[in-house]
This record gives structure tokens, sequence and C-alpha cells, in this order.
């Protein structure tokens, strides 16, 4: 029971970064940015993050100042996806190529190569009073960080904002027919430019949780492929908030079944487990891509005739 | 472009290197504001040590050529899939592939003359990364999967590949406590072959393939298809051809590419499989290669060597500077790819307009381009004629 009762604990924690950075990419995603830098974003959050902690000593100020400095970052990724129309992919993949390169300079300039990371004030676990006593349910959903409630608690949010209000329509058309929002007076570059800021945010939060709630400090190249992930996540959960959490919770399952297995194999080699995440992924791609809602302007930059 | 005169054909050339230059003298100065940022070392200094780390002399020139190959095989890898409008954000796992299967063949027959195993060392290089690149082309093709995706995933599934391999089946019983696997039969390997440098046969191997990339896409039919599915997959498929045979085709060749560079490095440089064989993202830098190099055999060969010198410069300038981490080349590398795919910011409008409407054999304008997505990248007239 235990052993079960902390397998669902675990999946919700590590489902936490996925989640949090999709609920950030669902809506550029269906403003029609394809956002491959989000793994760079998540990388920048984390090192911005532990920096700021380091520097000012409490984690939520880190938090703050991961999410400005990778605020910035997105905008540059918004500067040359929307402002200069260039291809989204390649400049994605640039960007992070540029997040991997200066965290480890800024890294290296400010920590060296020290063996032995300096202290700093990192996210504790906040059980919900009462609730967390209830047996096997309060364990399971209420003894977590307080990101993981957050992220939680931003899927409905994020439903209602995608499909009950004027943002969410504005976001939904520009995606889905971008020439027929700039005729009736939609801003097409600032809608997009801006869902890319809000991927930011997000992103910023997710790398920092990363860095200073699943580890307590920053190393070169931590994400290791959590930003492409959260990309997935959106793909497999079709483009809508609550299939993002679906997703996010079955790419948190199997990474918490890699730790079960990699701590309980006996003759299964380490690398085989390592692998589930990746293979659950490719594997739920191929079984949602003919259907989806991904949206048509997906991808295009937008040019005014 | 064969009626063209002399100056014609000089601003053609001049133009064809415009965005290059610029977009590496951009990256080069925001670099010098990451090595003031980050070090307390002069950009000037530290970049003087780079290029003499590159180019300085001789032996440097060497060191470079060596870094070099596997770019330039890697860069093909991309090109060949950009010329055929498809992303491979994969090379990094198929070079890693490449150089297990490679790695496999290369430890496991002893005795064989080099006449059998060289060849069949190179072909299982070519193998190892080529099946990842059907797997990802019979993916996209059978499941609609986007590609970019997959590749990633399959990157880290190669690394723990890797992992598996040396730790496990490949590991060297010599030396049980490395995770590496046992060197190279002196039969699978390339050597040097010019007096007094340490560049080795590897080089000439990656001319032959520039020269076969530009044989096949420009001289040969299924070449032709590939890049008229590339450039305008509804002028294809309207022509009759069979734009999912295409995609798989090129994919299958793009990761042969880049598991063909594996393969070299592990037996010509590298001499054994290791899990530090791939610290350098040979396969990421490899884009940066190919978008520098504007997806062009030519291309690739000079911003493969430019390439080359800028990580062997970095290390030197790493050693010598001792603060200014050799990751600031990464930064510039990141930043030229930016400042390419974003290369419309530069462009001096006009004339620019003027000139691609004024109709080259592609016929496409700069703004027709930029509005298809799966166009190559290579401006229209950077096109000899589809």
């Amino acid at each position: 029971m235990n052993e079960v009762v902390s397998f669902f604990s675990t999946t919700l924690r590590l489902a936490t970064p996925t989640l949090l950075a999709a609920l950030g990419i669902v809506f550029s995603e269906r403003a029609g940015v394809v956002n491959i830098g989000t793994e760079g974003m998540m990388l920048v959050g984390a090192l911005s993050g532990v920096i700021g902690s380091y520097v000012t000593g409490n984690v939520w100020l880190g938090t703050l100042i991961a999410i400005v400095v990778t605020v910035l970052f997105a905008a540059i990724f918004g500067f040359f996806t929307v402002v200069v129309k260039a291809d989204q992919t390649v400049i994605g993949t640039g960007m992070n190529l540029l997040a991997s390169g200066l965290t480890i300079t800024v890294n290296r300039a400010l920590f060296g190569a020290s063996t032995s990371p300096p202290e700093i004030d990192k996210f504790v676990i906040a059980p919900i009073p009462g609730l967390s006593k209830i047996p096997v349910i309060g364990p399971i959903f209420f003894n977590h960080h307080i990101l993981v409630y957050l992220a939680f608690l931003l899927v409905p949010i994020a439903h209602f904002v995608m499909f009950r209000t004027n943002v969410g329509l504005k976001v939904r058309s520009v995606g889905e027919n971008p020439k027929a929002c700039d005729t009736v007076g939609i801003r097409v570059g600032m809608t997009r430019f801006l869902s890319i800021l809000y991927s930011g945010i997000l992103a910023g939060i997710a790398g920092s949780f990363v860095s200073m709630g699943m580890l307590s400090f920053f190393t070169e190249g931590m994400i290791a492929g959590g930003g492409f992930i959260a990309l997935a996540a959106v793909v497999f959960g079709n483009y809508t908030p609550r299939g993002v959490m679906f997703s996010s919770l079955v790419f948190g399952a199997s990474n918490a079944l890699m730790y079960r297995l990699q701590a309980l194999a006996t003759n299964v080699p380490s690398q085989f487990p390592l692998m589930i995440p990746y293979v659950i992924t490719i594997v739920s791609l191929c079984i949602v891509s003919r259907r989806s809602n991904k949206p048509l302007g997906s991808g295009k930059p937008y040019i005014k005739e | 472009m064969e009626g063209l005169g002399i100056k014609q054909r000089l601003q053609e050339t001049l133009k064809s290197i415009y965005f290059p230059f610029v977009a590496i003298v951009v990256s080069l100065l925001i670099g010098s504001v990451v090595i003031l940022a980050t070090s307390t070392t002069s950009p000037l200094t530290a970049y003087g040590h780079m290029l003499k780390g590159a180019f300085g002399n001789l032996a440097a020139f060497d060191a470079t050529l060596i870094k070099a190959i596997p770019l330039i095989f890697t860069a093909l890898s991309f090109s060949l899939a950009r010329r055929s409008g498809i992303i491979n954000l994969g090379a990094e796992g198929q070079f890693m592939m490449g150089a297990l299967a490679a790695t496999a063949v290369g430890v496991a027959t002893p005795n064989l003359p080099a006449i059998i195993h060289l060849p069949a060392t190179l072909l299982a290089g070519f193998l190892g990364g080529a099946l990842v690149g059907l797997l990802t082309g019979v993916l996209k093709v059978r499941f609609g999967a986007s590609e970019l995706i997959i590749t990633i995933m399959l990157n880290y599934i190669a690394k723990e590949l890797i992992s598996f391999f040396v730790n496990g089946p490949l590991m060297d019983s010599a030396s049980s406590s490395y995770p590496q696997s046992a060197p190279m039969e002196p039969s699978a390997r390339l050597y040097k072959f010019i007096p007094g440098m340490n560049v080795h046969t590897g080089l000439i191997i990656a001319l032959v393939f520039i020269f076969l990339y530009y044989f096949f896409l420009w001289k040969t039919t299924a070449g032709f298809d590939m890049r008229v599915v590339g450039f305008n997959p509804s002028a294809g498929e309207y022509a009759g051809m069979n734009i999912g045979r295409s995609t798989i085709f090129a994919l299958f060749l793009a990761g042969g590419l880049a598991g063909l560079g594996g393969c070299i490095e592990i037996i010509a440089v590298q001499g054994r499989l290791m899990m530090t064989s791939f610290i350098v993202p040979y396969g990421f830098t490899g884009i940066a290669v190919a978008l520098l190099g504007n997806l062009n055999p030519l291309g690739v060969l000079f911003s493969g060597i430019l390439f080359g010198g800028l990580s062997a410069g970095a290390l030197r300038m790493e050693v010598m500077t001792r603060n200014v981490s050799s990751s600031v080349a990464v930064v510039i590398q990141a930043l030229i790819i930016l400042f390419i795919a974003g290369r419309q910011m530069f462009a001096i409008k006009k004339r620019y307009r003027s000139r691609s409407s004024s109709g080259t054999s592609a016929g496409k304008t700069v703004t027709d381009e930029a509005k298809d997505d799966d166009a190559p990248l290579a401006p229209a007239t950077a096109e000899e004629g589809v």
C-alpha cells in the first residue's frame, strides 16, 4: 500500500514541471507558435531561480527573478519569430543552444566548477492542514510543494480563459486564421508575442521547480528534455488544458515508474527504465497526431499583404 | 545563371556572403558582451587566443580540420533533410548510433584484412544512423507524427543506449572499471595521411560526401524530386511524386550522413567508444554549420572549417585566459543560428526585393519564401534552378 501511495504522490510531483510548462505552451501553440525553445527557457529559469534564491536568500524572490529573466529570454524568441518572422523551429533550436551556452558560462563564472554547491533556500513540502491527514488520499494529493497545488489549480483557470473569455477566443482565432483576425482588427503579431511571453512565465516557474523543488541546485543541462516532453504533452493532450493535465500525468507516471524500476531492478540495466518517458512520448505522438486540434496557422509566420 | 556577366557574378557572390558575414560579426559582438560580463579578460584578448588556436599556425589549422570533419557530416545531414522539407533535429542521436554500430563491427572481428574491415565499419556507421532516420521517417509518414519531437526523443534514447552498451555488451574486458569499449581493431581505423599533420583520411571521405551531396541533389532524378518536394510539396504531388517515399528516403540518407560522421569520429579520433565521446554537441552544431553554409555544398565545407576553428580556438581560449569558459563558443554558434534564420532583419530592403523579383529561375520573391513554411531556407538567388 505504501508503495502505491508513494508511486502516485511521486507521479504528481514529477508531472508538475511538465504541466506548468505545457500550460504555457498550450496558449502559444493555440496562437500558432511552435515553441521548440521551451527547453531553453526552462534551463534559463532553472539557473536564474537558483541565482535569485542565492542572492536574496528567499526561494520565492528567486522564482520571481526566474520569471523576469525567462520572460526577457522569451522576448528574444518572440522578436525573431513574430517581428522578424523567421522560421520558428530553427529559432527555437537556436534558443535552446543559446540557453545551454549561456547557462554554462554564467554558472561557471558565478559558482565555478566547485564540487559542493552552495546552500540555497529551496521549496519545501507544504502539507495542507487537515486534508493531508486523510489516509491514502492525504499523502497522495495534499502533501506536496505549493507549486504542485498551483499547477493543478491552474488547469481549470486555463480552461476557462481559453474557452470562455475574449482573450482565449482571440488567441485561438489568431492561430486558426490569422488573416481573418487581421481583417477584423485583432492584432495578430501582438497576440502571438504576448502568448510567447506568457509561456515564458510558466517555463520560468517550471525551471525553478526543477532546480529548487526537485533538486536543490543547478547542474549543466539539467532540464534533460523536459521542455520537449512538455511540448509533446501539449500535442498528446490535443491542445487543451485538460488534455495537457492528462498527458502530463502520463509522463509523470512514466517517470515515477522509471524511479521504481531503478530502485527495484535486480537485473534490468538502469538505462532501459530511463528511456521510458522518451519512448512513451514517441508512442503517444503516433497515437494522436492524426486527429488533432492543431491550429491551421501553426508554425507559419503571419505576413500582412 | 549561365548568361551573367562578370560584374553580375561578382554581385551574386558578394550577396551570398553578405548575410553570413553580418551574422558572424554581430554574433561575435554580442559574444564579447558575454565575455565582458562573465570574466575579467578583455574580449579582444580572448578572441585573439581563439583565432590563434583556430588558424594561428599549421598545428592549429590541423586541429581545426579534425574538428571540422564531424561537423561537415552533421551539417550535410541537416542540409539534405532541409532541402527535402524536413527539419532533422536528430543528427545528435544518429551520430551516436552510427558510432555505436561502427564500434560493434570495429571491435568484434579481429584478423580481418583492412580492405574488408574498414568498408564494413564505415557501412555499419552509415546504417546505424540511417536506420534511426528511417524510423523517424516511417513514424512521420505512417502516423503523421511531427519529426521535431520524435527526433529529439530519439536523441535521448540513443544516449541511454550508448550508456547501456559501454557498460554492458561492448564494455572493454581489459579495463572493466571504465564504461568504454575495447579499442578499435587497427584494420578498422583511419590514419593520418599528410606528413607533419594529424588530420586523418576522414577529411577525404568528407570531401567525397560533399561532392556526392551536390551530385545527388542537383544531378540525379531522385535528388531533383526531393528538392521539388521540399520546395513545394503540392507541386511535387501534382507532378506525380510520392511525397511519403521521398520523406522517408531523405531521412534515411540524412541519418546515414550523421551516422557516418559518428563512425569516423570514433575510428579516426577517439579510437574507442566512451560516454565522453559525445560531449561536443556535433549534431546541434551541425545545424548552425548548415545554415551558415546556406545548405550549399561549398558553403557547408567553409562554414564547417570555420566552426571547427571556433571549437578548437575556444579550447585554447579557455586554457590561455583561465577565466573565459569555452562555452562562449556555444553562445556564438547559437547566435549565428538566430541571425542567419532571422537574416531578413539585415536585408537592405529596396535592392534585395527588386533583385529577387527580377526573375531568377526559382521565381520566388523574398516574401513568398518567408511565407512558405516548408521551403528551404536558402534564398531564391542561391538556387541554381530547381
